[in-house]
């Protein structure tokens, strides 16, 4: 199953929502929604980038495959400190903007374009599972 | 506008506020994409426009771009129009 490895630092950012989005449009996911995977990863990779590794060097690697056409699974890991992303508060999204703080946007953000999205911790291994439907 | 290129546009606009400017209008008419770290970007332009009296307006959102403004609330705190011609005459 494919699979990219690489850094875990912001300028390797591009290539890897490339490799993603590369495999959604394979399958035929709408731009649209592809759109959307981008957001999702992203925002999954810059909070491994800000958080998994402080002050040491780290990789993140990325397993992408599809489920009968319809269903794009992305395995997202680490070996950072144990952190389950899921588990970060929604953000109140009523606030006003003086007082509005971004904390907790990207993860939100992660969970309103999953159709599923599962995190378990395995050895020295952070591993978040992200399904993604071509319809959502 | 991720969190690569959100800087940019952070330095951009920070340069036109330095020479003195305070009123903007942003179109997005060709802006795909957007991620929490541009929502970021936008939110630091907006609090130092705010304490300077001045404002930003954004114009032409569309796909994916418009649904994050919707999802994360910023659509209702920050002033949206269909086209710039719509935001100018508000203004």
């Amino acid at each position: 199953m494919p699979e990219i490895k690489s850094a875990a630092k912001i300028e390797h950012l591009e290539q890897l929502i490339d490799f993603v989005a590369g495999h959604a449009e394979m399958v035929g996911f709408p731009v649209n929604r592809i759109n959307e995977i981008e957001l999702a990863t992203e925002e999954v990779l810059v909070n491994i980038f800000q958080y998994a590794y402080p002050g040491i060097d780290g990789d993140v690697v990325i397993d992408c495959r599809t489920e009968d056409e319809v269903r794009l699974i992305l395995v997202i890991s680490d070996q950072g400190a144990p952190f389950n992303i899921l588990k970060v508060p929604d953000p109140d999204v009523t606030r006003d903007i003086s007082d509005r703080e971004i904390g907790g946007l990207g993860v939100f953000f992660v969970k309103e374009m999953v159709d599923e999205a599962r995190y378990r911790r395995k050895g020295n291994s952070n591993i978040l599972t992200l399904i993604f439907d071509k319809r959502h | 506008m991720d969190a690569v290129t959100t800087p940019e546009f952070e330095q951009k606009l920070g340069g036109w506020i330095d020479e003195g400017e305070i009123r903007f209008i942003v179109d997005f008419a060709g802006l795909d994409y957007i991620s929490s770290a541009g929502l970021r970007g936008i939110l630091t332009s907006v609090k130092r426009l705010k304490a300077e009296g001045g404002q930003i307006v954004l114009t032409s959102l569309h796909g994916t771009v418009k649904e994050v403004f919707e999802i994360s609330g910023f659509s209702t705190i920050i002033p949206i129009y269909e086209s710039v011609e719509a935001a100018l005459q508000e203004m």
